[in-house]
């Protein structure tokens, strides 16, 4: 990464403390975090705990080479170790990591070229659908020929960013004239075309198998692990079994497609692409009479953020080994918007904190209360409430779970921030500054 | 039907049509009664309420408690049947309006003057919130995911419409002459509200017209059955569709809303109560989103907290195709695409000898909005509206 993705660079913050300090205050939370991750593998703080280091270590003015370090260590040496220690919050970084890429590529859409895309799930779709049908024995079924052999995944990964990039093209084409919110619901129905298609596209020629879905998807080929394990067998240890490898498999897979659309989004961001985009959000007719050619622009998001969705859509079927159209609903698309605008809209580290924020909710924080509800009805726990009086649990309808009500958060998520802080939790930089331009010009105004 | 394409068995096609017609005419005059919530909010606002889908669903369930309650405390078989479809739809209309009042203050209020998706979002997040809102209620009430709606004996009994073809094409004159003769009684402003009121004669004496003089031609035999109660949701709708149609153009109200659809702040300085009108344009847009809920459910029997999205993207749709922002094109836009719909779900699978099912139906709404969106923006009767710089 380079200088600019330190938003806080040391100049312009002061701090009383020295950055030789930051850095050991930074180091020192990382390894108690990941430590006491590890000692506590079924402690949820103790997760989010390691987890916040990172947001610190983004945030401590140290030099930008040891950020880069220590964020390294954090991601690709610590968190599998974590991992290794529970399972299954391996699989919550890993879903972290996807919704990040998905976060991020939907950022480009809304956040900076102001297309507010509902539909942003069906490229996801496309990309997972691409190789769960040609990577599977589903690829027999529909074209009548062999299953693509594992290594094809890595030449698929680039396929899939182009596939995905051409729907997004596709979909952009016909309905760019339209004004923004119309733009919108042409999108979610795109969105919904997708998912149908996906249902109903078992026949008259099978090719997704409808809503029975495709499974087994193909996995990356694990070309290591036999030489691995012979050196293990010759040190006289166990093997190491392909399904314990796979999650962290990947784990680093997914890393790695976030840093490559984490470094491409901060590049495109400033560049002549990233400008024309954040003035075609300002005010389009204006951007039009600079010269910026509107619909090429416009395109070009839509088919940036298609791919991003893509190559994690790929991603993701092959990790979940299975899917189907229900994986693909109108609420993953609010789901990745909600994200964004918790983050802050435009915003890198914002989008990669409401992904954040909002998967963990869901996979972990929903999921707990579920099963602590679940736990109080089963003992037929009597709480005493204010008005109802003594209520026994037991008689809580089980209808009511709220690892269901993910929707419920979603709403509330959005209606919150649109109303008291529309610009999200970690504005960008060019919105705060907006921001503080107008107040710093409301100050001179009322002074005057 | 999963045999080779064979030849179209088009004597089916004939026999199934006029059946096939009252079903989409039925969900067309549903999705009117939707659209024109998101059409007259539309007006006034210049914003999608992407909530409304979910004051629909309120509505539904609202009226399928209301019966339920009749059904517990065993008034429902006692009480004439129309009269619990009374309670039903209103207690379901009152609500949803009730409701979108409230979302409006809460939700949007607030954000008036923001740019242009800042609402928009925050529609979305109300929609959501409504949907899980909706499910909790009812799963810490009765327990349930959804709702069935108690059956009413007489709604399920048919009506042989086919015999009665004849009646109705008579009919469908009398009327068009009663339109005919408004449009010429009176004088002065008496005689432009005449005018304006004799669009429900000549609509209804159209649609009828259509469906009599189809009903003569497609059943010969006049052995064509309709459900008693598609009629009754027929005949609810047109009723609620006149009274809106009389509101907006023959009251002070409706002028106050025109006016302030038109220019809110010229409207503002002729002394309308804006924000007043506001609440009053989401009231009747919440009104008749429940009524429509209502007699959706009772149609179709069950409803779920999710059961909105569709039929309210469908009503947007209808929206769209008439024209935004326009009321009769509102009304025009639902029948259009209900009746567009009912035929895709029925023949597609015919017509392509079982390769595409009625599955395909919603797609095909969402290609229609497509479709206009690209080709013809302003929809069916709207105007040309220039973007404001």
């Amino acid at each position: 990464m380079t200088n600019g993705a330190a938003p806080a660079a040391s100049s312009t913050r002061r701090s009383a403390i020295p950055p030789a300090a930051w850095a050991l205050i930074a180091l020192a939370y990382l390894a108690v975090s990941a430590w006491s991750s590890v000692r506590l593998p079924n402690s949820l703080f103790a997760f989010l705990f390691f987890l916040s280091s990172l947001f610190l270590l983004y945030y401590a003015p140290v030099a930008t080479v040891l950020r880069v370090v220590l964020g390294a260590v954090a991601l690709l040496l610590l968190m599998p170790v974590i991992g290794a220690s529970n399972a299954f919050y391996l699989e919550v970084a890993t879903q972290v990591g996807i919704f990040v890429a998905l976060a991020l590529g939907l950022n480009i859409v809304v956040g900076l070229a102001g297309l507010l895309d509902l539909g942003y799930v069906a490229f996801f779709a496309v990309g997972a659908y691409l190789w769960a049908v040609m990577g599977s024995a589903q690829a027999t079924v529909a074209f009548g020929i062999a299953p693509l052999a594992s290594w094809w995944f890595f030449p698929f990964l680039v396929l899939s960013v182009v596939a995905a990039g051409v729907a997004g093209v596709m979909l952009g084409l016909p309905v760019l004239r339209l004004r923004g919110d119309y733009l919108a619901i042409v999108t979610l129905g795109f969105g919904e075309v997708i998912r149908v298609l996906a249902n109903n596209l078992d026949k008259p020629i099978n090719f997704t198998n409808g809503p029975q879905g495709i499974s087994p998807v193909g996995r990356p080929p694990l070309f290591f692990l036999d030489a691995w394990n012979r050196w293990l067998a010759g040190m006289g240890r166990a093997p190491w079994e392909e399904s314990a490898v796979y999650p962290f498999v990947f784990y680093f897979l997914v890393i790695a497609v976030v840093a490559v659309v984490i470094l491409v989004t901060h590049r495109v961001e400033d560049s002549h692409v990233g400008r024309a985009w954040t003035a075609i959000r300002e005010d389009e007719a204006a951007a039009v009479t600079m010269g910026i050619p509107l619909v090429r622009m416009k395109l070009l998001a839509f088919a940036t953020g298609a791919s991003f969705a893509g190559v994690m859509g790929m991603l993701f079927a092959s990790k979940q080994y299975f899917i189907n159209p229900e994986s693909f609903t109108f609420m993953e698309s609010i789901g990745v918007l909600a994200m964004v605008i918790l983050g802050g809209m435009g915003n890198i580290p914002g989008a990669i904190l409401g992904a954040s924020l909002v998967t963990i909710l869901n996979l972990q924080v929903l999921k707990d209360l579920s099963i602590w509800l679940n736990g109080l009805r089963q003992a037929g726990t009597i709480v005493t409430l204010p008005i109802i009086g003594s209520y026994n649990l037991a008689s809580l309808p089980a209808q009511l779970e709220p690892a269901k009500y993910e929707r419920m958060v979603f709403g509330v998520i959005l209606i919150l921030m649109m109303i008291f802080r529309p610009q999200g939790i970690l504005p960008s930089r060019r919105r705060a500054r907006e921001l503080h331009d107008v107040a710093a010009a409301g100050e001179v105004a009322t002074n005057a | 039907m999963t045999t080779a394409v064979a030849a179209i068995d088009f004597e089916l096609l004939g026999r199934i049509f006029p059946r096939v017609l009252v079903d989409g005419i039925l969900l067309g005059f549903v999705y009117s009664l939707i659209a024109l919530g998101y059409t007259m909010v539309y007006g006034v606002l210049e914003f999608i309420n992407f909530a409304h889908s979910e004051i629909f669903m309120v509505g539904a369930f609202i009226g399928a408690e209301v019966l339920l309650i009749l059904q517990a405390a065993r008034v429902l078989a006692a009480s004439p049947p129309l009269l619990s479809l009374l309670a039903s739809v209103l207690a379901a209309g009152v609500i949803a309006g009730l409701l979108a009042v409230t979302i409006e203050r809460v939700a949007y209020r607030p954000l008036r003057g923001a740019p242009r998706l800042v609402p928009l979002i925050s529609a979305i997040g109300v929609s959501f919130f409504l949907q899980d809102l909706v499910r909790m209620i009812w799963a810490l009430h009765r327990n349930a995911f959804y709702l069935t709606y108690p059956p009413i004996e007489v709604f399920n009994q048919r009506f042989p419409a086919g015999a009665y073809a004849l009646w109705g094409g008579a009919a469908a004159v009398a009327i068009a002459a009663i339109g005919w003769l408004m449009r010429r009684a009176g004088r002065g402003v008496a005689r432009a509200r005449f005018e304006s009121l004799s669009m429900l004669p000549k609509y209804t004496s159209i649609a009828l017209g259509i469906v009599s003089v189809g009903l003569l031609i497609l059943d010969p035999n006049r052995v064509l059955t309709v459900p008693v109660k598609s009629l009754v949701v027929i005949g609810a709708s047109l009723l609620v569709l006149s009274v809106l149609v009389y509101v907006v153009n023959q009251t002070k109200l409706g002028m106050a809303i025109r006016a302030v659809a038109e220019d809110q702040a010229t409207a503002s300085l002729m002394g309308v109560n804006v924000n007043q009108i506001i609440s009053v344009t989401f009231l009747i847009g919440g009104l008749m989103g429940g009524i429509a809920g209502a007699l959706f459910g009772l149609q179709f029997g069950t409803v779920n907290p999710y059961s909105g999205f569709i039929p309210g993207l469908k009503a947007f749709t209808a929206a769209v195709l008439g024209g935004i922002g326009n009321i009769p094109g509102a009304m025009l836009g639902g029948l259009v695409l209900g009746v567009l719909e009912a035929l895709a779900g029925s023949y597609l699978s015919l017509i392509s000898g079982g390769a595409f099912g009625a599955e395909y139906k919603d797609i095909f709404a969402f290609s229609v909005l497509i479709l206009i969106l690209i080709f013809r923006p302003r929809g069916l009767l709207g105007e040309v509206v220039r973007e404001k710089l």
